[in-house]
């Protein structure tokens, strides 16, 4: 014990100083409510190698320009509310380094195919209803906290949970949603995000609502809607990987699966 | 706009399309018999036609490629607008399509194959 | 409602040539799909048509082969045969997709999550369908050129 203190003691601190550089960030600002047209406000901020984007946005709320609207809470790419399109891609802004980007000028502007509600801030009711939609829950009659049913515990094995687990990981940043080419078009479809879950729940092991879920995906703007184009996995920051989920959950419909 | 569960739809879009692709290899094989320009000649074309299971299968091919290459732009179509009237258009103006194909396509596999020329 | 339909990227999420730099081929592949399909549906139509005429006799059966035989129209002709072969083979790509194959297995990812579903086998598969098309058309092109 006393050693390893000796050696923390030993240990050199010094203050590593990261370069600081300047960027250009282009900021999208709109206001639909007021009916103000899109346009963009240029701001040039001191960067160092672990800002983030989000941090550059908020450099420039808190020293140059108050009025930027931006939506943001956990700063970890844990609460997905800081989703935009970084230089033209859906991405968490938390989660994007500016030097990662690999240039010096930095243009953000609110997600595709989302309401705006001003500058960089969407409107995320149309993701939610259709996740609710898809009952995004574990469907059963007994459980553990039902009384009477007898039911203590529903064990699952390791391969169980590695059928869905993957897909738990989804935050609801909207990152899919807004790649997506048929949400580029399609206002009824029910979009990668919601479809990802609907296989979360169907392929754990506990659900019993498979049935009444295939049957709310399987409509005309429904899971057939996806062509895999593959974009929404290439976003997604937490590894959910939409797409591969909708494959699946399309062999139980073809009835390759059960 | 629901005529039957989309999940039947796209069961018989993968369906044609696997049975049109084998159709149309033989479709294309059958040119590759003899020359290409004579192949198309046409006292040839009239052969092929007069054979039965050739004129079958051209029949065949017919009604796959036509059913699948309508579900297909009904899919495009519903992706680009919404709306029921609209949805209720697509759809039935692509059957409606596919079936005038069908018809049009069939008037001259039958009648030639029957020596109606 | 309205609201709400204005909230879409419209065409612009089709066609824009910067999508696919960011995307990667999948959504190439895609959007390549789309224009393919409504090619051969045109070119369907018009073959149906075309061959019509094989009931007016043989002298405008001749003439409407003549439309064709051009070499506008047989570069025509070789697109067709490159939308076909390119359509069947991502076709089949998507079809055993859509079946679970190729996919990988679901799991637990690790930093920095690069999707198992648009692995080097799917890639793989949309390049040669690619490079099969085009060695498809030059065949074509060969035999019609005679």
């Amino acid at each position: 014990m006393s050693n390893i203190s000796q050696e923390i003691s030993q240990e050199k601190s010094e203050t590593v100083l990261s370069p600081s550089k300047s960027i250009k960030l282009r900021i999208s600002r709109s206001n639909p409510e007021a009916g103000t047209e899109e346009k963009f406000d240029e701001f040039v901020i001191p960067v160092e190698k672990y800002t983030t984007v989000l941090d550059a946005i908020l450099n420039v709320k808190s020293h140059l320009d108050h009025s930027v609207a931006v939506r943001y809470s956990c700063r970890q790419a844990s609460c997905g509310s800081c989703g935009m399109k970084i230089n033209g891609k859906p991405k968490l802004a938390c989660f994007t380094k500016v030097s990662e980007l690999d240039t010096d000028t930095i243009t953000v502007e609110p997600m595709d195919n989302f309401p705006i509600v001003r500058d960089l801030a969407v409107n995320f009711t149309r993701m939610f209803n259709n996740h609710k939609k898809v009952m995004p829950y574990v469907v059963r009659d007994d459980s553990e906290i039902t009384p009477g049913t007898g039911v203590k515990e529903i064990l699952q094995t390791p391969e169980d949970v590695d059928k869905y687990i993957q897909f738990s990981s989804c935050i609801k940043c909207g990152l899919c949603n807004s790649a997506c080419p048929t949400m580029a078009m399609d206002t009824s479809f029910v979009g990668p995000q919601a479809l990802a879950q609907a296989y979360r729940y169907i392929a754990d092991t506990r659900d019993k609502g498979k049935n009444n879920r295939l049957k709310i995906i399987d409509e005309s703007h429904g899971i057939w809607r996806c062509h895999f184009a593959g974009s929404c996995s290439q976003v997604c920051p937490k590894g959910v990987d939409p797409a591969m989920g909708i494959q699946l959950l399309r062999s139980y419909l073809l009835g390759l699966r059960d | 706009m629901m005529l039957m569960r989309e999940s039947i739809v796209m069961k018989i879009h993968y369906g044609t399309a696997i049975g049109a692709v084998f159709l149309t290899v033989i479709h294309i094989l059958m040119r590759m018999t003899q020359d290409f320009h004579e192949s198309l000649e046409y006292e040839n074309v009239i052969a092929n036609y007069e054979m039965i299971g050739y004129a079958i299968m051209l029949e065949l091919l017919l009604i796959l490629i036509s059913v699948h290459g309508f579900n297909g732009l009904r899919i495009i179509l519903l992706e680009m607008r919404q709306g029921p009237t609209y949805e209720k258009a697509i759809t039935y103006g692509c059957i409606a399509s596919m079936a005038v194909l069908i018809a049009y396509g069939s008037r001259t596999i039958i009648m030639t194959s029957m020596g109606m020329t | 409602m309205e609201k709400e339909n204005k909230a879409k990227e419209g065409i612009k999420g089709w066609i824009n040539p910067t999508k696919y730099g960011k995307f990667g081929i999948e959504r190439f592949a895609w959007i390549l799909m789309r224009i393919t399909g409504l090619g051969l549906l045109a070119y369907f139509i018009g073959h149906i048509y075309e061959t019509s005429h094989i009931l007016d006799g043989k002298a405008v059966w001749n003439a409407s082969l003549e439309l064709t035989q051009t070499t506008e129209g047989h570069i025509f002709l070789a697109l067709v045969i490159g939308m076909c072969v390119f359509h069947t083979g991502n076709g089949i790509r998507l079809m055993l997709g859509q079946m679970g194959y190729g996919l990988g297995k679901p799991g637990r990812p690790d930093y920095p999550y690069k999707p198992q579903s648009l692995n080097m086998k799917g890639k793989a598969c949309i390049y040669a369908t690619i490079g099969l098309a085009a060695l498809a058309m030059w065949y074509g092109m060969a035999v019609m050129f005679g």
